[in-house]
């Protein structure tokens, strides 16, 4: 096999692309003092790695190297955060061009050294995974697991009597953000964090979309109740939407899906506990969509980032489910290369609808589906921004994306169709990328 | 099956779905304690499914057939009625700038790869927006919002930010009101842009379909009906492409413009100002407000050839004589007026010195500032530079600072690039004083910009940077090689003295916006030779920073 960080010479890195990288602002900001050439001495760059030697306070600098395919550092300054100013600088100083570092040198001993280390970590670990698949003990997992089975279960029964309770009193009487509070503690000490989080959604859910939300919420929990009764899938489904998460090292050592990935978007989310990213993918192949989900602590980038309208050829491994899309990033092969120049092919906004239909009849929880809508124009009117392709229409999701991301998608249209990225649902239309007669692709949200 | 639709702008005809969907409400919002659930009896297989519902429990019963309703909602969801499409944007005929540069805007505009780098981002986006409008580009189409955004908040940026955003930023600002100031603001280098808004060019399009789509008034409407920041650009505009159509549009309203409009209008004659306006200026000295009055007199002084200043120049006269009287030799004998008579304040001679000086120094002043320059040579026959050497005297009192200060105003209003080098004296150096004592800079600015650009640099060399911020201000960027060497030379003076580099922070900013290319070198040499940790190092090292992100900036738009 082809040691995976061994690759053509590809097109150097946008700031965005390295930024995206930066443990905190911070780091960022000591990046871009790093970025020019004084601090740095025989930098260079050649067989998918880049170095160079940092002058920093001491006497002797720092050496600081990039692997550019996964990517991943080494720095021999004393930081902890990860990537160091070091790294991001010297990725910055390479972005600017071969004047500042030059191609295909040789990598230095202590780089060589480094790399073969990685390599030789790679192949045992991925010794150990097809040795230690056997659990040490089988039965005393399987014990764990019919404990947990048991108590999601009575959890989720207790679930379904609190929002009866709530639809014999009615919904007109809501109980306070407390209360539902409190039956999210409840859910999470039943171990399934899936149904604490929609149901502290209910306590923000607007009075219209209540009842749709108990109503889900009930069916969530009952089908649940009698899981061993579905369809294998669908069973997959519901455990994966109560909370049950599956080990991505598990669903790699099972089947993948190899494929030219075309990444159609991306889009970060934080809240006070961490901060995700989504990355949409569609096989060029198999036409199959998924997304990527890649997590950082607050205020930190999540460290996988794949430049929208790139597209990569590697193995995803799906989580199961009724309607997988959810995958696990295997092996890759090369780097991510240009996509072809022409937007993504896509569908009118019936045919959306349609096929956000068929989606639900799959898994009946499925808020929205990844779409690419072909020849529609954002047009604000009296009940806010919709898309149209002349024949008929969708409305942006409220509040799926900020005003200003409208007003950019509203500009790079200006009034006429352009072929757009996004998420397909019963609540409307959430844009990510959108793709205009000049076909480079524009993230919507940034 | 339509169950409901996803686009709002029509309301889709009811359906079962939806009546049966009402009434699960209706029973969910009171609660099944107080209002029972609808009875069984639907029809089809969703009505089948629904009345095989164990309805033993109430509210059980109602989850259950609300979340059959629910998903069967969901998946039957149609994309709704299309609204109308309002025109798309006029064509924007310019190149759109290179990616890199594109890039560059957003890092300007503060996205978020702005952490990346110290240079004074804030002193390079007017630059950025300049060089792109000067070289006919216009901006990537997702970037304009943003913009519009900034010059919103940073007004010395809308001249350009206008005419870049060309006819997508009026289309835009058509439909956001937070960008109204797009049709408020006349586009920095007129020529490029026609004086009324595309639209009069287009082809007519479909019909507008409101409410995107305001038609663009012509010029005349926009004039009796547009507000008045409109109409001051609009006349603006007009007097830059055709002044006598501007003033022929100023003068068919004139009357019945309130006093306060009619100073700025006036101001508005500024641009394309010549002789055809003279009669309307005459006019205006007689206007009922002494504001007008006022703006009326400073235009007219700035006419040479005009009845007003033949007026002014027989005042001066009166007041200004040469004589060859007894040692040392000539003098020029000075005879302030006795008093303001009524011509006099019709002129726009104030009776009163708002800043309180005497009386008769006040009018001499406003006299010799308001009198053509030329007069003095062709009286005396002497140059700008004889005459200067000149004591002015009554009898004992000396009056040559007030002449020197009038004449000096003068040649700013009149632009004389003579007078003004005369009174600005050769360029200083070391030791030697130059010959104006008050503040240069207005003066400066009269002069060719290669001759300020040197006369600065003499200036910087032989005082430092203490009093160098308006002369540096007057000079055209970017600065010449001379001057920014100078500069830089004195930057490592203040720093090698102990100053702190926050004494110069004004020059540090004009610095950092005007500094020639070719100087980069140079201040990387002192950001590398500083001693670490500094605020001088920090002040060279961002420097130097900023240079580099400039350099690369105008490159990225060359090409």
């Amino acid at each position: 096999m082809a040691p995976p960080n061994v690759v053509a010479m590809e097109e150097r890195w946008s700031t965005e692309d390295i930024l995206s990288l930066a443990p905190d602002p911070a780091s960022g900001k000591a990046a871009g003092k790093l970025s020019g050439p004084s601090p740095w001495s025989e930098q260079g760059s050649g067989q998918g790695v880049l170095w160079g030697l940092c002058k920093g306070s001491g006497s002797t600098p720092y050496r600081t190297a990039v692997e550019l395919g996964t990517p991943a550092y080494r720095c021999s300054c004393p930081s902890r955060k990860f990537p160091c100013k070091h790294a991001l600088g010297l990725l910055l100083l390479w972005s600017a061009g071969p004047e500042a570092v030059a191609d295909d040198a040789e990598p230095p001993g202590w780089v060589a050294e480094w790399i073969d280390a990685r390599r030789e970590a790679a192949e045992q670990k991925t010794a150990r995974r097809e040795a230690g698949a056997a659990e040490a003990d089988p039965a005393a997992a399987r014990r764990r697991a019919e404990r947990r089975s048991a108590r999601v279960a009575a959890g989720a029964g207790e679930l379904r009597l609190r929002l009866a309770d709530g639809v014999r009193r009615g919904l007109a009487d809501r109980p306070s953000a407390d209360g539902w509070e409190e039956v999210a503690a409840r859910m999470v000490d039943a171990q399934a964090p899936g149904l604490a989080t929609r149901v502290r959604a209910l306590a923000e859910t607007p009075q219209e979309a209540l009842l749709e939300e108990y109503a889900m919420l009930h069916l969530l929990a009952g089908a649940y109740g009698r899981i061993d009764t579905l369809p294998a899938p669908l069973a997959a489904t519901v455990r994966t939407r109560v909370g049950f998460t599956a080990d991505s090292a598990e669903l790699l050592a099972g089947p993948t899906v190899r494929d030219r990935w075309h990444v159609l978007g991306s889009r970060d989310t934080a809240d006070d506990r961490l901060t995700t990213r989504r990355l949409w993918l569609r096989g060029a192949k198999t036409g199959r969509s998924a997304v990527l989900l890649a997590f950082g602590r607050p205020g930190q980038a999540p460290d996988l980032a794949l430049p929208t309208g790139r597209a990569l050829e590697a193995e995803l491994a799906f989580h199961p489910g009724a309607r997988p899309l959810r995958a696990v990033l295997g092996t890759r092969y090369g780097t991510p290369e240009p996509a072809p120049a022409e937007a993504p092919a896509g569908l009118s906004p019936e045919e959306a609808m349609a096929e956000y239909g068929e989606a639900v009849a799959d898994d009946p929880w499925l808020d929205a589906w990844p779409t690419v809508l072909t020849g529609v124009v954002p047009v604000l009117g009296p009940e806010g921004w919709q898309l149209t392709d002349g024949r008929s229409a969708l409305r942006v999701r409220r509040g799926s994306v900020p005003e200003a991301a409208l007003w950019r998608l509203a500009a790079a249209s200006a009034g006429h169709p352009v072929t757009l990225f996004g998420e397909c649902g019963h609540a409307g239309f959430a844009p990510v990328t959108a793709w205009t007669e000049s076909a480079r692709p524009i993230g919507v949200t940034q | 099956m339509t169950a409901s639709a996803v686009g709002t702008a029509a309301e889709p005809a009811r359906t079962a779905v939806d009546d049966d969907w009402a009434e699960l409400e209706t029973a969910a919002l009171l609660g099944t304690d107080r209002r029972p659930l609808p009875p069984p009896g639907g029809t089809g297989p969703a009505g089948e499914l629904a009345d095989a519902v164990d309805r033993t429990d109430q509210a059980t019963a109602l989850l259950e057939l609300a979340a059959l309703a629910a998903v069967r909602r969901r998946a039957g969801a149609t994309a709704g009625a299309p609204p109308a499409i309002p025109a798309p944007a006029a064509p924007d005929p310019r190149p759109e700038v290179s990616e890199a540069a594109a890039r560059r805007l957003a890092v300007l505009l503060g996205g978020r790869s702005a952490a990346a780098t110290t240079a004074n981002l804030a002193e390079l986006l007017p630059q950025w927006l300049s060089a792109a409008r000067e070289r006919g580009y216009r901006p990537p189409a997702h970037l304009l919002p943003s913009l519009l955004d900034t010059a919103r908040t940073r007004s010395e940026l809308r001249a350009d930010t206008v005419a870049l955003a060309g006819p997508l930023g009026r289309w835009l600002a058509g439909q956001n009101p937070d960008w109204r100031f797009v049709t408020r603001t006349a586009p920095a280098g007129t020529p490029a842009i026609p004086a009324i808004p595309a639209a009069s060019t287009e082809p007519a399009g479909p019909p507008a379909t409101a409410p995107l789509d305001r038609p663009t008034p012509d010029g005349e409407q926009l004039w009796h009906e547009g507000l008045f920041a409109e109409r001051v650009t609009h006349l603006t505009r007009l007097r830059r492409s055709n002044p006598a159509a501007g003033l022929a549009l100023l003068a068919s309203t004139w009357s019945t413009e309130r006093a306060e409009d009619r100073v700025l209008f006036l101001d508005a004659l500024q641009d394309g100002l010549s002789a055809s306006d003279e009669s309307f200026l005459e006019a205006a000295l007689s206007d009922r407000s002494k504001n007008v009055r006022t703006t009326a007199a400073e235009l007219l002084s700035t006419l040479p050839g005009s009845a007003f200043a033949a007026r002014m120049a027989e005042r001066a006269r009166a007041a200004v004589r040469l004589t060859y009287g007894s040692a040392p030799g000539a003098h020029l004998a000075v005879t302030p007026p006795a008093a303001c008579d009524a011509a006099m304040q019709r002129d726009g001679i104030p009776v009163k010195s708002p800043t309180g000086r005497g009386e008769r120094a006040w009018w001499f002043g406003e006299i010799v500032a308001g009198a053509p320059l030329a007069l003095w040579a062709q009286d005396t026959g002497l140059t700008p530079d004889q005459l200067l050497t000149l004591r002015a005297a009554d009898g004992e009192a000396d009056w040559t600072d007030d002449l020197h200060e009038a004449w000096a105003r003068a040649a700013v209003r009149q632009q004389d690039a003579g007078w003004a080098r005369a009174l600005l004296g050769p360029a200083p150096r070391p030791g030697r004083p130059g010959r104006t004592s008050g503040a240069p800079a207005r003066l400066l600015a009269v002069l060719p910009p290669a001759e300020r650009a040197a006369w600065t640099a003499a200036f910087v060399r032989a005082h430092g940077l203490g009093d160098a911020f308006q002369l540096l201000g007057a000079c055209a960027t970017p600065w010449t090689p001379p001057l920014s060497t100078a500069v830089v030379a004195a930057l490592e003076r203040a720093a090698a003295s102990g100053a702190y580099p926050w004494s110069h922070s004004g020059v540090l900013g004009m610095t950092e916006r005007a500094l020639a290319p070719e100087t980069a070198p140079a201040v990387e040499a002192l950001a590398a030779d500083a001693a670490p940790d500094t605020a001088w190092a920090d002040t060279f090292g961002r420097l130097a920073e900023t240079l580099r992100f400039r350099a690369a900036m105008l490159a990225e738009l060359t090409g």
